[in-house]
Formats: structure tokens, C-alpha cells, sequence
């Protein structure tokens, strides 16, 4: 635009106002700040995907087409060992990011892989209790109901094992980059990750097994 | 970041600082309520102490809070991360969640009871 | 008897018959695709263009360029929907008593299958995350949206999507079950073949590349607005794309659950949706209008932002009543989460349900109105100026309303047990779709094209391609209404009663003007690049905009702006105008620039690949498709050199030459 005439009262009016910043801000890209609030943008649509298949679950909850109910396929105590596994997990990455913070290198990779080692548990577990269900003719194609538990627990221990490849990988990036912004910013993503899954299963224990064996 | 020409420079920048962590006081003090709040309701499932009904309604208040619990001592949730957008997107996608269960369970159940009589004479008297 | 299974274990279920060389069309069909694109690829060979096509258009993490490339996808696919509904018209306006037609019920199922599949998620989706892109990027003052690469990975995800629905025409055969897929049809009981299949994981790879994408722009909006922009100071076409951006994140997670529970049951046999064994087909239903409803008002928000854009800027007025404007479009964005059950009303819910959806439904048309009232008060006492752009505001506003009101009719449960799939519906989700999203869309392609590339749209061919639009929608829709009413059903591919067929002679004619408005948007094109030199646009600002946008030159540099702007007011360039804005001619620093990568590219080919290989139940393929994604997504990981600077002195080369282009024409 070429300029028009201008009083002088305006020109100096002009010349007053910012128009421009000094020095130039490092959000650039987004790359540091917008991150972690993207990620947990994506963390809100997982917990929507979540609440879809909770909705399935919630209708089909009792649809056992005269094959097994609940009570006589779901094993509580192991349920409960899994739980405790999972928030044990939570507890020691929680530590390894208090590590991280400290700037510790060495304390975070040992969490990480003690994390990676109750996740890793937990899968293991859920494995075991699918095999056993599906060898006793109590699998996911069995009725509704069944086909409703696999997925929403399965869709859970799905998410554990993406989080435990991300874990490995992690510890692989760290020994080569140590704990440099990037790495940081993974372990923190990470981190909100995993005490996601930790919450996603308080709603699986209570209103899949707790519920089910209850009603 | 801040200039030092003071040309407005530093209230022109928004960080929205997200660095909480908390400390290991968070994690203990977390991890002994989840405990509790996972303990009572498998014990209370496990033993059958109250009815039916109570029970349901008590597990699932408990575990409302013990997420509640895991949103403030793990993921460090308050309002002022990301200026104040993570609390408001999480309170946002848990309402939408309650809309999406709760909408879906009455909405099925509802058809379900209208469209599945049990005999000529419900037929006759559907709601 | 091992040749057999060889063949099998190589070829899951592929075979000789799965390619339709007994259908002539087909074969035309492809005998002119192979042609095209054998001409295609030989110009780009023979011009040497392989590795600028790479370098700058396959690798790109600049949003202005994949913002382009959504939207040229978005074009070459409405052809192809466009050309399944002449289709359908010329078929439907011969097909009665006893002329069988010339698409048997088998083709013709595919036909409207795609049709919608393709306009939804092909036309609409992409072009309005074309605009977006662009646009709002711009509009806020970035430099780029906050997460590059995601964004060339969810353009290159789409185009997997699209591609897999397009090698259905020539391998297998499409679904046959309308473009939601309902079951208990779209169960493997009773649609054993590929074609469901084509559909669920074609719009799966497009899901998630829609869910990134949502989740980008968001992020953009929240983190990276100009310093002093706060958000009731951005531009309501920012508004408008954050609220749809934020609704399309929430409700595609429920397709995707929807669509990957039917895969279950297709694959492994489970019981989500069939009829045996306790599965719930109405639960299907349930979860994809989850997604549906909300799904038109993703496409429509970012729409009415166009228009409101535009108003204000072809009524040389601040747009009329800004605050309520962002108020209704949060109300929309709220309710529309609010109403999805009206789409099966007939299910069976019973009254409770029933008037619960239909009183929100009813509702939802209150903040829609509040907007049509904001933008005839932006024109009133305007200087309205007439140019292409302001023309497809005024046939919106007239278009849209009755398809509004036709749809509040529906949402009369009682209304609705008449109407549901007859062609008053169908009426009126085209008449809100075209006269709504796809004029919006026109609108803001020839408003912010000179932007993209410099010049303006020839403003003839412009015209033409409204009144083809305009008048062809009208007479190929507005009729349906009444056969409508009468209870004439969606989907039906022969009829008997001869009463009926004027009408489908008359929709067949408005096909052909509508043809007539998109040949004319196509040459608006060709003309604007042939006399692109008495078109062009020197100064960034063609228009008199009001917005960040028309602060840059045109087409703007990589970097978007030298400076970032400092925002004072709403309508910040009309501002920045107002009070005697200078532009700096010097004091230029180095930009830092995110690196391009084809690590996009490569993702969703090896998607592509992987889709096509649990098509054709090729286990193995499937297999290494998978693990490569994997290697490749973690691989990609583990490149931390991202980023590189434009030095100062490119930055001033670059401003400079904009400066000399803006000052040579007499009189700028």
C-alpha cells in the first residue's frame, strides 16, 4: 500500500505503534512450545476413541448370547495383580522423569526400563488371560458381549505395547542424545502417554470386570 | 526473551509454561490413594458387604476420583498449563465422553425395550 | 491342487475375474485414465520435472503448498464424484417401467455408494482442509502451522485413501452400501466381497490423516497466534476453522472405533454388529451418526467463516456483530454434538429419545440464523462490490436458507417417519451441502487464489462457472423436493410409476448446467493463468482485505512474513492501513525454516500398500507393510536434524523483490 497524506499528529501516531517485535520470538515452527499441548490434544482424541468402544461395551455389556457371563470367566485377583503392575509402572516413570528433571541420564534410563518391565508384565498377563479365555471357547467371537470385552481391553493392551516400543525407543535415543531438548520433550509426551493408559484402565477394572461380576 | 527496548516487547510474548512435575511427594502421596481407592472396590466386589446396587454406585464414584487422583498427582494437571487450554480440553472431552456413553446406553436401551417385546400384550402397551 | 494354493497364499483372494474387463465402461474408464496418465508422466519426464516435483511438492512441509495440493486432489475427485452423478441422473431419468436403465442394481449401488464416499471424504474434507491450511496460517501471522511434517503425512495420508477407493474402479469392485456402510448390510454375512473392504480401510488412512490434521490446526490456533492476537482479535475465519477443527477431532475417534469394529467383525469373526449372537447393527448406526451430525457442521463452519470474510471485505464494512458470530459458532459447535439421533428417528427409541433429538435439532437452526442476520447487516448500508466472491455470498444466503428450513422439517420426529431416506431428504442435505459448503468453497477459491498464485481468476469464466452452479443446482434440486414429500425413496435404482419421471428429466438437466459450472470453473482457471499478466496481482492486496493474509506479497515468500506482525486490533491489516503502516526495507534476520522430508510420502504409500494387501487378504504383504511402517515411523524418529535458517540476506533479496514488483505498475 503506498502511503496516503498523513497529518503529522498521524505520522507520529504511525511511527508510535508497534508494528513489529524487536527481537524475534523462538516459537517459530512450534516445535518446543506447541508440542506438548498438541500431544495431549491427540491424548483427548485417544480418549474419545476410548469412549466409543466403552460405549459399545456399555451396550453389549449383556449381550451373552447364552455363552459365558462374567462371573465365571473373569479372574479377579489376577485383575488385580495386572492393576497393581500397571500402577506400579506409573509410579517408577514417574520417578524417572523426577530424574530427568535432576538431569540424571543413568537414573532416567533405569526407570525407564523398570517401567518397561511391569508394562511388559501387564501385556504378558493379558495374553495369558486371552489365550486362556479363548482355548476354554470364551473368545471374541463367542457373542457380543465377549467380542465387546476383547476389544475394549484389547484396544488397552494394544496402547501398553505401542507405549512399550515408544519406551524401548526412548532408551535408545537417550544413550545416543542424552537428555537434550528433543529427548526432553519425547520423555514428557511419553509421560502423559503412559499415565493415560493407567487412567483408561481404572475405567476398564471398574466398569468391565468390577461391574461384571457384580450384576 | 524479553527486549530491553521496553517497547510492550515482554507482555507481547505468551509462553503458557507447561514445567510441572511436581515432586516425589505427588507420586507417593498419589500412588498410596490409588491403592486405597483400588483396594475397596475389589474388596467390596470380592466380598459382597453391600448390595447390588450400592455397589455399583460406590465403585464407580471411587473410580471417578481415583481418576481424579492419577489427573492431579501424575499428569500434574491444573490451570495454569498451556494457559489454562489443557484443563479446559480435558473437562471439554470428558463431557463429551459422558454424552457419548451416556446418549448411546439410553438411546439402546430404549430401542431395545420398545423394538424386543416380550409378548402381544407389551406390544400393545409400548411407552 | 498346490498350484491353487500357492496362487492363494501369493494372492489371497485376487484372481483374473477381479479385473471387470467385461465392463465396457470400466474398461473405457481405464483405457482413458492409462492414457491421461501416460501423458502425464511423460511430460513430467520429458520436462525433467521428476526432481522439482519431489523436492518441492512431495517433500514439502510448507503449508501453503499442501494446502494447494489438498485442494487440486479435492478438484481431480469432484470430478470423478461428479461424473458418478451424471451417472446416475441420465440412468435414473430412463429407468422406468420397462426400461431396465443402463446400470444394472449392482453397478448403480456402487455408483451412489462412491459418490457420497467420494464428495464427503474426498471433495469436501480436503478441500476445506486446503483452505485452512492456506488461509489461517497467514490469517494469525505464523510462519507455518505447529507441526509440519504431521501436516505433509495427513495430506499424503488422504491421498492414500483416495487412491485405494480409486483402484476399486479397476480391481474388485467398490462397496455397495451407501456412503456410511451400515450394517448389518456392510457385515461379511451379507457383503462378503472386497468391496466393504476398499471402503474401511480407504477411510481409515483418511481418518487418521484427518485426525492429525485436526489436531495441527488446533495447536496452531492455541500456540502460535501473532503477539497481541487474542483470540477475540482473530480473524472469525480463525474461529470458525478452530471450532470445526476441534469438533472433527472429537467425533472421528467414533468412525474410527465404528469402522474398526466392524473390521473386527469382517476379520475375526467377532459379533459387534451382526445379527447372531447378542451384536447390535443399530449400535453401528449409533456410533456413525456420532460422527455424521457433527461432520457436516465441520465441513460448514469454516464455510460461513469464508463468507464473513468475504462480506466484510466486498461490503468495505467490519463485519457486522463479531462477538455473536464467534458466540453462535461455539453454540454450534456444542449442539451439534447434541443431535445425532435424528438421522434414525425410525430406529425405534420411542418418544423420550426421540423428542429430546428433536427439539435440539430444531434448535441448532437458531445460532445459523443469528449469522445469516450478522451478514445481511455487514451488507446493509455497504459498499457492496459485485466481483465473483460476493456473488456466491448472495446465492448462499438465498440457497442454504431453504435447505435449513427443509431440515428443520425433518426434525420433526412424527415428520421424519415420512421423509426419512425419501428424496426430501436427500434434497435437502445437497441443498445445505452445495448451496452451503460447496458455494462457500468456490468463494473462497477465487477469493484467496491471486493469494496463492499471484494472479486472479478470469472473471468471466468466473461467472459462467457461478450461473452453471447456481441455476443447475436449482433445477437439478429444488424440484426433488416435492416427489419428496410425495414419498419418494433415496437409492432406488428403477421405477414404475411414469408420473414420476419429469421429474428425474428435469434433475438430469440441471446435471448438465451444473457440468456446465464446473467446466467453467476449469477454465476460469486455464484463462487466469493464459491472461494471468492483465491479472495479475502486484501488491498483495487485490481485494482491500481486511485480514493478515493481504499483508504479504502474492504468492507470499516461504517464510510467510519477514517480520512477525504485531497485532493491535480486530481486522489487523485493515488496521495496520488505517494508521499509515510502513513496511521495513531493512534490519532483516535469518528465518528458521523446518526441512522438508518424504518420510510423508512414504508412510502412506507403504498405508496404501498395506490397505490393498488386507483387501485381497494377502497376509504376507499385509505383513511386511506393516513392519516397514513401523521401521520407517521409528526410523523417522531418530532424525533430529530438522530445521535449517534462511540467511539475512536471502530474506532481503526476497523482500526486495516483492518491493520492486509492488512499486512498478503506474499507479499501485
Amino acid at each position: 500500500m503506498s502511503a496516503q497524506t498523513m497529518t503529522p499528529e498521524a505520522e507520529a501516531d504511525a511511527r508510535a505503534v508497534t508494528w513489529h517485535l524487536a527481537e524475534e520470538e523462538d516459537h517459530d515452527h512450534g516445535g518446543g512450545g506447541a508440542t506438548l499441548l498438541g500431544f495431549w490434544i491427540y491424548l483427548m482424541t485417544d480418549a474419545l476413541l476410548f469412549g466409543a468402544v466403552f460405549s459399545v461395551f456399555g451396550v453389549l455389556s449383556t449381550a451373552y448370547a447364552g455363552g459365558p457371563i462374567p462371573r465365571e470367566i473373569f479372574d479377579l485377583p489376577l485383575v488385580a495383580v495386572n492393576t497393581a503392575l500397571l500402577l506400579l509402572s506409573s509410579i517408577t516413570y514417574g520417578f524417572g522423569m523426577l530424574q530427568m528433571e535432576a538431569g540424571r541420564t543413568r537414573g532416567v534410563q533405569a526407570w525407564l526400563l523398570a517401567t518397561f518391565v511391569l508394562g511388559a508384565a501387564f501385556v504378558g498377563v493379558e495374553i495369558y488371560e486371552f489365550s486362556h479365555l479363548i482355548a476354554e471357547g470364551a473368545g471374541p467371537g463367542r457373542s457380543a458381549f465377549l467380542s465387546s470385552f476383547f476389544g475394549l481391553v484389547g484396544l488397552h493392551g494394544l496402547h501398553v505395547t505401542v507405549g512399550l516400543i515408544w519406551i524401548a525407543t526412548m532408551v535408545a535415543q537417550v544413550s545416543i542424545h542424552g537428555l537434550n531438548v528433543d529427548n526432553k520433550r519425547r520423555l514428557l509426551c511419553l509421560s502423559l502417554f503412559w499415565h493415560f493408559l493407567d487412567i483408561i484402565w481404572i475405567g476398564v477394572f471398574t466398569f468391565v470386570y468390577l461391574f461384571g461380576v457384580t450384576r | 526473551m524479553a527486549s530491553s527496548n521496553g517497547n510492550r516487547d515482554a507482555e507481547l510474548h505468551s509462553h503458557g509454561d507447561t514445567h510441572g512435575h511436581g515432586s516425589y511427594r505427588d507420586y507417593i502421596v498419589g500412588f498410596l490413594l490409588s491403592v486405597a481407592l483400588t483396594s475397596v472396590p475389589f474388596w467390596l466386589v470380592m466380598t459382597g458387604t453391600l448390595s447390588t446396587a450400592a455397589t455399583l454406585g460406590t465403585i464407580s464414584v471411587l473410580a471417578v476420583i481415583q481418576i481424579i487422583v492419577h489427573v492431579r498427582f501424575f499428569l500434574h494437571i491444573d490451570t495454569r498449563g498451556e494457559g489454562g487450554w489443557t484443563l479446559i480440553s480435558f473437562i471439554f472431552t470428558a463431557i463429551i465422553v459422558v454424552i457419548t456413553i451416556g446418549g448411546s446406553i439410553w438411546a439402546m436401551y430404549q430401542m431395545n425395550t420398545n423394538m424386543m417385546p416380550t409378548s402381544v400384550e407389551n406390544m400393545t402397551d409400548m411407552p | 491342487m498346490s498350484d491353487n494354493s500357492l496362487a492363494k497364499t501369493i494372492f489371497g483372494r485376487l484372481t483374473w475375474e477381479s479385473f471387470p474387463v467385461h465392463e465396457p465402461i470400466l474398461l473405457a474408464t481405464f483405457i482413458v485414465v492409462m492414457l491421461l496418465g501416460a501423458g502425464l508422466v511423460g511430460v513430467v519426464t520429458k520436462y525433467r520435472l521428476w526432481g522439482w516435483l519431489w523436492r518441492e511438492w512431495f517433500t514439502t512441509v510448507d503449508h501453503k503448498k499442501i494446502g494447494i495440493m489438498y485442494i487440486i486432489l479435492a478438484i481431480i475427485m469432484l470430478l470423478r464424484g461428479f461424473a458418478d452423478a451424471l451417472m446416475m441422473r441420465a440412468h435414473q431419468a430412463i429407468a422406468f417401467g420397462d426400461n431396465p436403465g443402463f446400470l444394472p442394481a449392482h453397478h448403480y449401488d456402487q455408483i451412489f455408494t462412491a459418490h457420497g464416499t467420494i464428495m464427503i471424504f474426498f471433495v469436501a474434507i480436503p478441500l476445506v482442509s486446503g483452505l485452512i491450511n492456506f488461509v489461517m496460517p497467514l490469517q494469525i501471522g505464523a510462519r507455518d502451522v505447529a507441526f509440519p511434517f504431521l501436516n505433509s503425512l495427513s495430506f499424503w495420508l488422504t491421498v492414500a485413501a483416495a487412491l485405494l477407493t480409486m483402484v476399486s474402479l479397476f480391481v474388485g469392485e467398490f462397496a455397495r452400501t451407501g456412503w456410511l456402510n451400515y450394517a448389518p448390510l456392510s457385515g461379511l454375512a451379507y457383503s462378503p466381497d472386497t468391496g466393504v473392504d476398499y471402503y474401511l480401510w480407504s477411510m481409515q488412512l483418511a481418518g487418521l490423516g484427518t485426525t492429525l490434521s485436526g489436531v495441527n490446526m488446533v495447536a496452531t490456533i492455541l500456540k502460535m497466534r501473532a503477539p497481541g492476537m487474542t483470540m477475540m482479535k482473530m480473524p472469525v475465519f480463525c474461529w470458525t476453522a478452530f471450532c470445526s477443527q476441534i469438533l472433527s477431532i472429537v467425533i472421528f475417534p467414533a468412525l474410527t472405533a465404528a469402522f474398526t469394529l466392524l473390521l473386527l467383525d469382517r476379520y475375526i469373526g467377532t459379533n459387534f454388529f451382526t445379527n447372531e449372537l447378542g451384536g447390535s447393527p443399530m449400535m453401528y448406526w449409533n456410533l456413525v451418526w456420532i460422527w455424521g451430525h457433527p461432520e457436516v457442521y465441520v465441513l460448514i463452519l469454516p464455510v460461513f467463516g469464508i463468507y464473513s470474510e468475504i462480506t466484510a471485505t466486498f461490503c468495505g464494512k467490519r463485519l457486522f456483530g463479531y462477538t455473536s458470530m464467534v458466540y453462535a459458532t461455539l453454540v454450534i459447535l456444542i449442539m451439534s454434538y447434541l443431535v445425532w439421533l435424528h438421522h434414525f428417528f425410525t430406529m425405534g427409541a420411542g418418544p423420550s429419545v426421540n423428542s429430546f433429538f428433536g427439539i435440539a435439532s430444531m434448535a441448532i437452526a437458531i445460532p445459523t440464523g443469528a449469522k445469516i442476520f450478522n451478514w445481511l447487516f455487514t451488507m446493509y448500508k455497504g459498499n457492496i462490490r459485485f466481483e465473483v466472491p460476493m456473488m456466491w455470498v448472495v446465492a448462499f444466503i438465498i440457497t442454504f436458507v431453504i435447505g435449513g428450513l427443509t431440515g428443520v422439517l425433518l426434525a420433526i420426529p412424527p415428520a421424519d417417519f415420512v421423509l426419512h431416506n425419501s428424496l426430501w431428504l436427500v434434497t435437502h442435505f445437497h441443498n445445505t451441502i452445495i448451496g452451503g459448503v460447496v458455494f462457500g468453497l468456490f468463494a473462497g477459491m477465487v477469493y484467496w487464489f491471486p493469494k496463492a498464485f499471484g494472479f486472479k481468476l478470469d472473471p468471466w469464466w468466473g461467472k459462467v462457472a457461478f450461473w452453471g452452479w447456481v441455476a443447475g443446482f436449482w433445477i437439478a434440486w429444488m424440484p426433488l423436493y416435492i416427489p419428496g414429500l410425495y414419498g419418494v425413496t433415496r437409492r432406488v435404482n428403477h421405477f414404475y410409476d411414469p408420473s414420476l419421471q419429469p421429474w428425474f428429466i428435469v434433475a438430469a438437466l440441471g446435471a448438465v448446467v451444473i457440468l456446465i459450472g464446473i467446466l467453467g470453473f476449469v477454465m476460469s482457471i486455464v484463462m487466469g493463468w493464459v491472461r494471468r499478466d492483465q491479472l495479475r496481482d502486484t501488491t498483495g492486496d487485490p481485494w482491500n482485505g481486511r485480514t493478515l493474509e493481504w499483508s504479504t506479497s502474492s504468492p507470499p515468500p516461504a517464510y510467510n512474513f519477514a517480520f512477525t506482525p504485531v497485532v493491535h486490533e480486530l481486522d489487523a491489516w485493515y488496521d495496520m492501513k488505517d494508521r499509515g503502516y510502513q513496511r521495513p526495507a531493512d534490519g532483516y534476520r535469518p528465518v528458521h525454516m523446518p526441512r522438508n522430508t518424504g518420510t510423508g510420502v512414504i508412510l502412506s504409500g507403504l498405508g496404501l500398500v498395506f490397505g490393498f494387501a488386507m483387501v485381497w487378504y494377502m497376509w504376507w504383504l499385509a505383513a511386511i507393510a506393516f513392519v516397514a511402517l513401523l521401521v520407517v515411523a521409528i526410523g523417522h524418529t531418530f532424525n533430529y536434524n530438522r530445521d535449517y535458517f534462511i540467511p539475512a540476506d536471502e530474506v532481503a533479496r526476497i523482500e526486495g523483490e516483492r518491493q520492486r514488483l509492488a512499486t512498478s505498475v503506474v499507479g499501485a
